[in-house]
């Protein structure tokens, strides 16, 4: 296997401790867990919380690099639309029914220590490793 | 109160993604693709995450509630049942699929683009339709 020549140590580093930063702060000064997921579910519901304010800070991050740093707002997506609705449902219902995604069990999770979490996080990167590699 | 807080962490959250470059889903499948030249940048995102995040979470052991919550809502231990690694396999197997998780997608909206909007109406839905089917067990 060769290491790709996009790989981008530094950036994605930097990029992590900054998110790491953000779901930190998430802890320390709401105690909450910034699990991305489980965040979007309570946003569907209720009046205008943190979880709510989260989301609206996520779509304006994107916003505002589309429209100062433009060659940072990329999403190169090769699935058609067909592929993107299957994968748009099982990414809600299976974080849902897992309870968490790369943020919640990923980060947060792992980084306390949680057995659960360490579980989910191996079986799906499993899964994608594995869907990636008959499709793709 | 806790929405200007919670604006303030989904864009430092978002900045950080948009940063680290997960927002591009050739990105992230270029880490889960390891059948031919491997790109270990997601490895790295969440390393880095990861220790902040251990750090801080050690640290706050010591104060007895947080800064503005009420108090540390701590998931509950529930076992390592079918239900969690039925729903891990199949988020895994949706973003080998789109190459997009919730954080990624929900900010890449922001970027605008038909593509990304058609991922997080289908993702919303999802959630939907789970917590309609199933009452949701999950205090987060």
């Amino acid at each position: 296997m060769l290491i790709s020549e996009h790989f981008t140590p530094v950036s994605a580093l930097f990029g992590g401790v900054i998110l790491g930063l953000a779901a930190s702060l998430a802890w320390v000064i709401l105690g909450r867990i910034a699990g991305i997921s489980g965040i979007l579910a309570r946003a569907l519901k209720g009046r205008f919380g943190w979880e709510q304010g989260f989301v609206l800070g996520l779509l304006t991050a994107g916003l505002l690099a589309r429209l100062f740093f433009p060659e940072l707002a990329l999403a190169h997506i090769e699935a058609g639309y067909a592929r993107l609705i299957l994968a748009g449902l099982l990414v809600g219902v299976g974080t849902r029914l897992g309870n968490g995604c790369t943020s919640g069990h990923g980060v947060c999770g792992l980084g306390r220590g949680s057995p659960r979490s360490l579980a989910a996080t191996v079986v799906f990167m499993l899964a994608g490793v594995a869907t990636v590699f008959l499709w793709r | 109160m806790n929405a200007v807080i919670g604006v303030f962490l989904g864009f430092l959250f978002g900045a950080g993604l948009i940063v680290a470059q997960m927002t591009n889903p050739r990105k992230v499948l270029d880490f889960l693709d390891v059948s031919r030249v491997w790109d270990p940048s997601l490895a790295f995102v969440m390393g880095g995450a990861l220790v902040v995040y251990a750090l801080a979470y050690r640290m706050s052991r010591r104060s007895p509630r947080p800064l503005v919550g009420e108090g540390f809502s701590n998931p509950p231990r529930w076992p390592i049942d079918g239900r969690l690694l039925a729903g891990g396999f199949l988020f895994g197997v949706g973003w080998g699929l789109g190459g997009f998780c919730p954080g990624p997608a929900l900010t890449a909206l922001g970027f605008g683009g038909p593509k990304v909007a058609v991922f997080a109406l289908a993702m919303v839905l999802g959630v939907l339709l789970h917590d309609g089917l199933f009452k949701s067990r999950s205090p987060f």
